[in-house]
């Protein structure tokens, strides 16, 4: 890597004519700019949940359950409430009382906000300390005396359905069993055919463990009831500030108009943020119970122990092909684990979310999956870490099974892949499961990546690894994975998807003030992602206001418009649509006054970026800043038409944008250590054009560096007993700057046909297409079909003995 | 138990439990919330601040231990609201996402960059391999320190002939 200048890196198709600049330097439109947002949080100036101060305010912290499942017989908290500083303590009884012991999840299902009848996960939530801060709350916490009665505990999912399996949801009336559910999507008959016409079939069980976002800021809040005006604000660490408010209302009965939740800056969230968590909950009838504002934040064993993890999926796929490798059919059974409570978030039609988009970029018209999820003594949660609804699980089946097959046919995975992928005519393309895909030229974004990494030379050098190892002459191997993954984004269209009943379209209002700057108001709400300054960009573009005179608001209720927030890549193809159509708007509405000022009919002008002018005149014209203050004057407006230059809108999405990817991992491994390092990662991704290249590329380090995390560190394992073995940072591991490398990047630009300025988003891009081209090289070094995720050095060394470990639980 | 710090030049005095955690003294005390908190067990270095110019992660150290001590802050990077080289590079290259890792990164990298004025990239990713960023994938953390180090990182020229010195790991500077 050359750090020594500046360079541009991708390598890229964009179009690059130059964009005008702003009188600050920056591109009015689309193009590299720098983030607004920087210069607080590099002064330390920004302002997260936990930076939140308000006068009197109390601190909350959370006594969570020591073991998995275990009947609770008493809790005695008169030694803790007898603490100097403890203003109340809450337990499940104590909700109970006010009909909150139980809220309801994203799933549709059930969750115990502090236990009423027994333990079912460890680190469940079982009592709420309120006190003057946070070392007089721990100190009596301690002094809680709960009586535990320990249950054997289901802590493999492969044993949730047995016979003798003991029955986690014993509160839910007439259930017998841990099964949630059984789903299933494609075609099953017509798979089974082409599997018996098929001349290879290749299975492969594999599993995606259990893993956590794990944002360096956890999950918090700070709830004050005004006892006065009965008002509720809510600061809090949530991706959804607006879902959250409804679900508030639901809940705890409370009217709607009198909650207001901010969602101010946020440390991260990769869907770790979505759901609504029992400390908030806590801490909003912890302001109700004292009259005081009420902090939570939670700790980081709380943070990875309870709040919702991602995957823990065990998928047994199928590949059929023909002899020369012409893929025919894919089907796929999984076991998915969804702990002590079914807590995923996503689109209620899907309960395994957009899982079923296994097929992924290939070409065959036979698709089958069944997915069976039960319950088991863990965490609930399950769509979260960026994950884009489950198709992280599903490119990984689909890569992995590709793998396998070109192992079984001995044929180079690049080849098998080129030979397989759909072809740019036959979008818009119709899944075998029934996703349309809108748009994409795969062949091109997997021939860029093959030449970046130089694709022919990288197999000869391996090839020299190989014989130099052979020789006994180097204990090192040197593998080379690849991946190529379509995503389904911009959750979505209202009719196919809703939230607990919410639809998941998204609100924008944009006004120019009389001086001709903006501000717009959206729904979405930023974790990292710089909404601040690409929202602007794209109002800039629209509008060719410079970005600098554009406020963009968001993560306040009160402030903004309705919508459901930033999860699933959906920011930029839903609330990013919403914020050209109101540009649009805008702009029509610009025309009518322009030409009113000017005299002439709207018809006769003519747009050019920040100005109406007359056609075949154009040094008569209006710039959009004049345009607003003439909307604001005493300009006489013609009938119908309002003053001011204000728009609104409700952004439905028509379909969801398919981004695509093609990825390449080289990695060094040690057979003497099985340790693994990856020493290139290309990336070539197709996100639609780029509002702000910088900030793309950002995005996809992160998912990058993510996926080198699970492939090779992160996992949350448990022993037999549902003890959670992955509590700290010191067991999840985290990758840090050492294990990852410099990212090589590039892309082709494929704009969505539907989207009004046809991006796809790409928040998730690099997390759900890199795990299976990192797992991929390793196997591809040490020449083993298949070994589950992480491949620590402990499951290379495993898998090279022909012994593969199983990664998520401790029972050997 | 009454202790004295200096923190960003001034020195403050406040009575503090023995047990109070010189991340909390600083973010709850003294209202400086540009250190953050972000594990239990010392692994993700949000809370670097310095201690006597030392990057220290401030979440496993106590109040009490920096009596008499100073410290310095993300809030005293700056210079009369101008960012300072650093600061700016992390615009530039766009070395922050959420900004939660920021200020810790900042203080790890602004340390680096006072002994070793042109660190390179291997160097840099050792110094900061004690601090954990969940967004940006550490490249752009990279670049942000090379582009201080081109672009005048002032304090450098402050330094004396140390410019050699061992580079050292956060981690190993708290152990
Ligand atoms: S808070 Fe994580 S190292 Fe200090
Ligand atoms: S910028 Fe978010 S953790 Fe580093």
């Amino acid at each position: 890597m050359t750090t020594t200048d500046n360079p541009p890196q991708s390598d890229t198709e964009a179009d690059t004519t130059e964009v005008p600049l702003s009188d600050a330097g920056n591109p009015i439109g689309f193009g590299r700019m720098l983030r607004k947002e920087d210069a607080r949080f590099l002064r330390g100036q920004g302002n997260y949940v936990d930076d939140v101060r308000l006068p009197g305010m109390l601190t909350g912290v959370i006594l969570r359950a020591p073991m998995a499942h275990a009947r609770i017989n008493s809790i005695d908290t008169s030694a803790a409430e007898a603490v100097d500083g403890v203003h109340a303590v809450l337990t499940g009884e104590t909700l109970e009382g006010v009909g909150l012991s139980w809220m309801p999840t994203l799933s549709n299902d059930t969750q115990s906000v502090l236990v009423t009848d027994k333990v079912r996960f460890q680190g469940q939530e079982v009592a709420f300390v309120i006190a003057d801060d946070e070392y007089i709350a721990q100190d009596a916490a301690q002094r809680i005396v709960v009586d535990y009665e320990p249950l054997p505990a289901v802590a493999d999912a492969k044993q949730a359905l047995a016979d003798d399996a003991p029955l986690i949801r014993d509160d839910v009336e007439g259930r017998t069993d841990n099964k949630i559910y059984d789903w299933e999507a494609g075609n099953k008959d017509e798979t089974d055919r082409a599997f018996a016409d098929a001349d290879v079939v290749v299975r492969q069980e594999m599993l995606y463990p259990r893993t956590h976002p794990a944002p360096m800021e956890t999950c918090g809040s700070v709830a004050h009831m005004d006892p006065v005006t009965g008002k509720l604000v809510i600061w809090t660490t949530t991706q959804a500030p607006h879902a959250h408010r409804t679900l508030y209302a639901l809940v705890a009965g409370l009217p709607e108009h009198k909650i207001q939740v901010i969602s101010p800056d946020i440390g991260g969230g990769f869907g770790n943020k979505v759901g609504i968590y029992p400390g908030y909950v806590c801490s909003v009838v912890g302001s109700i119970v004292t009259g005081k504002p009420v902090k939570w934040m939670e700790d980081r064993a709380g943070n990875l122990m309870s709040t919702s993890f991602a995957r823990d999926y065990h998928m047994t796929g199928e590949i059929a092909s023909t002899a020369d490798g012409t893929i025919t059919g894919l089907r796929v059974d999984v076991l998915a684990d969804h702990g002590a409570f079914n807590g995923v978030a996503q689109p209620t039609k899907y309960p395994a979310g957009f899982f079923h988009i296994f097929t992924g970029s290939y070409d065959y018209g036979a698709a089958h999956c069944n997915v069976r999820a039960v319950y088991t003594n863990k965490a609930p949660g399950g769509v979260a870490y960026a994950c884009s609804f489950r198709i992280t699980e599903a490119v990984y089946l689909v890569e992995r099974m590709v793998d396998c097959l070109a192992d079984e046919l001995d044929m180079d995975p690049a080849e098998l892949r080129m030979k397989n992928l759909l072809q740019p005519e036959q979008f818009p393309y119709t899944t075998p499961t029934g996703w349309e895909y809108d748009s994409g030229d795969y062949p091109r974004a997997l021939q860029k990546a093959l030449d970046m990494a130089g694709y022919e030379a990288l197999r000869d050098e391996q090839a020299d690894v190989r014989a130099a190892y052979d020789n006994g002459e180097s204990t090192m191997l040197m593998g080379i994975g690849l991946s190529f993954f379509t995503e389904g984004v911009g959750a979505g269209p209202r009719k196919h998807m809703d939230i607990l009943g919410l639809g998941m379209a998204d609100g924008c209002e944009l006004r120019i003030h009389p001086t001709g700057k903006a501000i717009l108001r959206i729904s979405v709400q930023s974790q990292g992602q710089g909404h601040e300054t690409t929202f602007a960009q794209i109002v800039s573009q629209e509008l060719g206001i410079p970005p600098e005179d554009i406020e963009v608001v968001h993560g306040d209720t009160d402030n903004t418009p309705f919508g459901l927030g930033t999860y699933g890549s959906r920011s930029t193809p839903v609330s990013g649509a919403a914020a050209a159509v109101v540009s649009h708007r805008i702009r029509d509405k610009a025309r009518i006054i322009a030409a009113t000022a000017l005299e002439c009919d709207p018809d006769d002008l003519e747009w050019e970026p920040g100005r109406w002018f007359v056609r075949g005149a154009p040094e008569q014209g209006q710039t959009i800043q004049e345009t607003a203050f003439a909307a604001h004057g005493s300009l006489e407006l013609p009938e119908g038409v309002e003053g001011h230059l204000d728009a609104q809108t409700v952004y439905n999405p028509p379909n969801l944008t398919y981004p695509f990817g093609a990825y390449i991992c080289v990695t060094d491994v040690d057979t003497a250590t099985g340790e693994v390092k990856v020493r290139r990662f290309i990336a070539v991704d197709d996100c639609g054009p780029r509002i702000n290249p910088m900030i793309v590329e950002g995005q996809v380090h992160g998912g990058l560096a993510d996926g080198i995390g699970m492939a090779l560190m992160e996992v949350m394992a448990f022993d037999r007993d549902g003890n959670h073995l992955g509590g700290s940072f010191m067991d999840y591991l985290l990758p840090t700057s050492m294990e990852c490398p410099s990212w090589e990047l590039g892309e082709t630009v494929t704009p969505s046909p539907h989207h009004p300025i046809g991006v796809k988003g790409v928040g998730e891009s690099a997390t759900v297409g890199s795990p299976p081209a990192v797992v991929n090289s390793v196997l591809d070094a040490i020449g083993v079909r298949h070994a589950d995720m992480p491949l620590t050095p402990a499951a290379v060394w495993r898998a090279m003995q022909g012994s593969p470990l199983r990664t998520d639980l401790a029972i050997e | 138990m009454e202790v004295t710090i200096t923190v960003n030049g001034t020195a403050v005095t406040r009575d503090v439990e023995p047990r109070m955690l010189l991340v909390h003294f600083v973010r709850d005390e003294l209202g400086l919330t540009g250190t953050h908190w972000a594990c239990d067990t010392t692994n993700c270095g949000a809370c670097t601040l310095w201690v006597d110019d030392t990057p220290v992660k401030s979440c496993t150290m106590l109040a009490v231990m920096a009596d008499g001590h100073t410290v310095r802050t993300v809030e005293d990077l700056d210079t009369g609201g101008q960012l300072n080289p650093l600061q700016e590079g992390f615009m530039q290259e766009h070395g922050l996402q959420c900004g939660f890792c920021t200020p810790g990164m900042l203080m790890t990298g602004q340390w680096l960059l006072d002994r070793d004025p042109d660190p390179d990239e291997a160097t840099i990713r050792e110094a900061i391999s004690g601090n954990l960023c969940r967004c940006t994938g550490y490249e752009n953390i990279v670049r942000a320190v090379r582009w201080a180090a081109e672009h005048g990182n002032g304090e450098a020229e402050a330094t004396d002939d140390d410019a050699s010195a061992d580079v050292e790991t956060s981690d190993e500077v708290t152990a």
